[in-house]
């Protein structure tokens, strides 16, 4: 067919012990906005390495445009109008926009024709950026928009997104929409990979759907609902969570005026957090990335310590206690950063399970760690929050991100934590997993423990919290009943228009 | 004491760490923690010595000494590279081996005496009076190191290949993704640290001492090192440890020999004490810099 852009045929690749792609084919249109669906694991990833140039098939074939299509490395894509953006940003944090840029090019223009052309670009396209700041000081959204310029300055065919809006407000999706509708109306393609159901039904002309491996079938977004599509997905319905309206007991949890200075030269001051949970209740803190998340985490969960006086756990000043005396208390964590922060990549999960709840579960006897009881503690983790790994015994870095994921959010969960705070705790799951992540901290509260769910997904929030509130460079807004909110309001409560209602009442 | 001199025996004795220390920052700049400096000088030491006594060319004997060297720390490549040791590990066993290779292939040439390096006759400039002779009557080594010096500075900063490599040693996991070859980038900085430490080496045995003796770089190698970390990876910085270093190291040396009072083996310490404490302070202050991923193992995953 004379519209064809890219036709996939037969696609396989194999790893040892699982069929990532099993005869995979699909065809992308010109000008086409063309959604990639699936749960984590189903061989999204792969496929789009095979298309990028970074795996070679096994079998099958591709063609581009009419042509034989086999890319051997990334540069041989790009130079056949492929490009990428990737979901975990390919940036380099010490260099700047521009040789950042540089980097992704075949044949850069000298750097001062090159700034002139990124700033040119990004006025077109309502991106604005500026080619000689350091990568490490933009927001998440910025650091989007270097990959996506850096794409757009090679006129690609196809534009491929892995992921694009896990990391931006609602503010920033619109624009990042308009932006590939605009490209899309120049004859681009676009390949969009998401789990975000609801942006595929607004932006996309086409979907597959791929789970295990294979592709179960194509729809066009408009005409189905997402819940199709993700049942489609998971090849079995999944149950949305129930928020409860139960009675909420006492103040568990309470931050007076916490500011904190920046932990590092890329971090984010905490200013005058003022915030109380209750328990039984789920406290949703939203917010575009680098607002104060990490370290509004951190200073809750004692990893760096806060100043005398400003947070009270059941009536108790626990500001200057370390992350051991928080947790043997009952104040639980669990940080974004699944491996390095929430687990030992290189650790077994069984270790893993150690490392946290060694004195609430009692996993160790005199100085010596009950192996056999870390185990079995391991596996009850594993069985609860179905957690797809060979055993206990697996380093966590082999564990896909979805059920590393599950691990760590399932290990302080059955904890039994009074206070649970939870960073981002289904980023990168698929639905059903995050369906059963977003459960089991509704059944948390529902037990009497008051949770602190801070994420980038509004839709979760909006699901499973109480109330809300959103951090704006490094200052909370006031909470708020999620009754009264829409999108809109939380938009601008994460944009920081809360500071002007903050104006009026000093003034 | 003639000043003279003085600056002109600095720059000699700067030099070897000099070429040492700017060939290892280019190897961590790509995120390869080589600590087998001292192993590659010495071997380049002998390399060097030999074969300029041999064919009674110093030339081909800096040439011989860089190839030595460069080889030498191919072997280091090949394991940490490819075979993913552990850089520390390996890099500290490189240096055992120099340093006991080196005594092996030295037995033979002890108590000779190198051909001495023709001083470059810079036309002009040598005639000056004072400046000439302090700083334009030296050989060849001398110039390059100082050029290789600028000539890092300006890859690093302005060329393409420059960007490549230090975006391999920021976050190799994004290189490769952007279809960098993280590994071929990294063998050839490790060569060229090599070949620097090589020249180094043989600017020790062919001109500053200038006979072999056994673990005759004493420590060379691990000052070069410490330049760079305290130099926080700047080319700049490692210019002013290098020649700090030597400069301390020839006035203790002028002091020892006029006799003070001051005990010898403070003397003897305090080029190494002084070349860090400044060094420390300097990096006290500003960036640090240290490449994302140094020292860090890569493993292209597909």
């Amino acid at each position: 067919m004379a519209d064809t852009l890219l036709s996939i045929r037969g696609l396989t690749k194999a790893y040892p012990g699982v069929v990532a792609n099993d005869d995979v084919s699909f065809d992308i249109m010109k000008s086409e906005i063309h959604a990639l669906l699936g749960e984590n694991g189903a061989g999204k990833s792969t496929l789009v390495k095979m298309i990028f140039g970074l795996v070679k098939p096994d079998k099958g074939e591709m063609v581009l445009d009419g042509v034989a299509y086999a890319p051997g490395k990334p540069s041989d894509a790009r130079l056949s109008g492929v490009a990428m953006v990737f979901q975990h940003f390919s940036l380099f944090d010490a260099l700047d926009v521009a040789e950042n840029v540089a980097l992704g090019m075949e044949t850069p223009p000298p750097m001062r024709d090159l700034a002139r052309q990124i700033r040119e670009v990004s006025e077109n396209y309502g991106l604005p950026l500026d080619p000689f700041r350091v990568v490490g000081t933009l927001s998440a959204g910025e650091r989007q928009r270097v990959e996506i310029i850096r794409c757009l300055l090679q006129n690609p065919r196809l534009l491929i997104m892995d992921e694009p809006t896990s990391v931006l407000t609602p503010q920033e999706v619109e624009i990042l929409f308009q932006t590939l509708n605009q490209l899309k109306s120049e004859g681009t393609s676009i390949l969009y990979i998401s789990h975000k159901l609801e942006e595929i039904r607004t932006l996309c002309d086409e979907a597959t759907i791929l789970r295990l491996g294979k592709n179960v079938g194509t729809c066009t977004p408009r005409e189905v609902t997402a819940r199709q599509m993700a049942e489609m997905m998971v090849g079995a319905s999944f149950a949305t969570p129930e928020p409860k309206a139960g009675e909420k007991g006492e103040v568990l949890l309470k931050c007076d005026h916490l500011s904190m200075p920046a932990p590092g030269a890329f971090g984010t001051p905490l200013r005058e957090i003022s915030l109380e949970v209750r328990a039984g209740e789920v406290l949703g803190i939203g917010g575009v990335a680098g607002n104060g998340q990490d370290e509004l985490l951190m200073a809750l969960s004692g990893e760096r310590l806060a100043p005398k006086g400003t947070i009270w756990f059941k009536g108790r000043d626990v500001s200057r206690d370390g992350p051991i005396r928080r947790r043997d208390a009952g104040l639980l964590s669990g940080p974004e950063e699944r491996l390095g922060h929430a687990a030992a990549p290189n650790m077994s999960l069984t270790e893993n399970a150690v490392l946290t709840a060694a004195r609430r579960k009692r996993l160790v006897n005199n100085g010596f760690i009950d192996w056999g009881k870390a185990k079995g503690f391991a596996e009850e983790v594993i069985a609860r929050f179905d957690v797809r790994t060979p055993g206990p015994g697996v380093a966590a870095r082999a564990l896909s991100g979805g059920n590393l994921q599950k691990y760590v959010v399932g290990r302080e969960i059955l904890q039994a934590p009074d206070v649970f705070v939870v960073n981002q705790p289904t980023w990168g799951v698929d639905a059903a997993a995050a369906a059963a992540i977003r459960q089991a901290l509704l059944d948390l509260a529902a037990k009497g423990a008051a949770i602190v769910c801070i994420s980038q997904d509004l839709d979760e929030l909006m699901e499973i919290s109480d109330r809300f509130g959103a951090l704006n460079e490094g200052r909370l807004s006031p909470t708020r009943p999620v009754a009264e909110l829409d999108i809109e309001k939380i938009g601008l409560m994460m944009g920081g228009a809360h500071d002007m209602e903050v104006a009026h009442a000093d003034g | 004491m003639d000043p003279v001199l003085l600056v002109a025996s600095i720059m000699v004795s700067a030099t070897p760490i000099l070429l040492a220390a700017i060939g290892e920052m280019v190897v961590e700049k790509s995120g390869v923690l080589n600590l087998g400096v001292e192993g590659m000088m010495i071997v380049g030491a002998v390399m060097g010595f030999a074969i300029a006594v041999t064919t009674g060319s110093p030339v081909l004997g800096f040439l011989g000494a860089a190839v030595a060297s460069a080889v030498l720390s191919l072997s280091f490549g090949l394991l940490t590279q490819y075979l993913l040791s552990n850089q520390v590990a390996t890099g500290l066993g490189l240096t055992l081996v120099g340093l006991g290779l080196s005594a092996l292939i030295g037995s033979n040439y002890e108590g000779q005496r190198a051909p001495s390096l023709a001083k470059l006759d810079i036309p002009g400039l040598g005639g000056i009076p004072v400046l000439g002779p302090m700083l334009f009557a030296h050989d060849f080594v001398v110039y390059l190191s100082l050029a290789l010096v600028a000539a890092v500075w300006a890859f690093l900063k302005y060329t393409r290949a420059g960007l490549i490599l230090r975006a391999v040693g920021e976050d190799h996991e994004s290189a490769h993704a952007l279809g960098y070859k993280v590994v071929r980038v990294r063998m050839l900085a490790i060569a060229f640290g090599g070949a620097c430490a090589g020249l180094g080496g043989a600017y020790v045995s062919l001109v500053r001492v200038p006979q072999w003796t056994e673990g005759m770089t004493a420590g060379a190698g691990w000052i070069a090192l410490a330049i760079v970390v305290f130099a926080s990876w700047r080319p700049l910085g490692v210019l002013i440890g290098a020649y700090l270093f030597g400069g301390v190291s020839v006035i203790q040396l002028n002091l020892q020999a006029a006799g003070t009072t001051v005990p010898v083996e403070l003397l003897s310490m305090s080029p190494y004490l002084i070349t860090i404490i400044v060094l420390v302070i300097i990096s006290a202050r500003g960036a640090h810099g240290a490449p994302g991923s140094l020292g860090r193992p890569f493993h292209a995953a597909s």
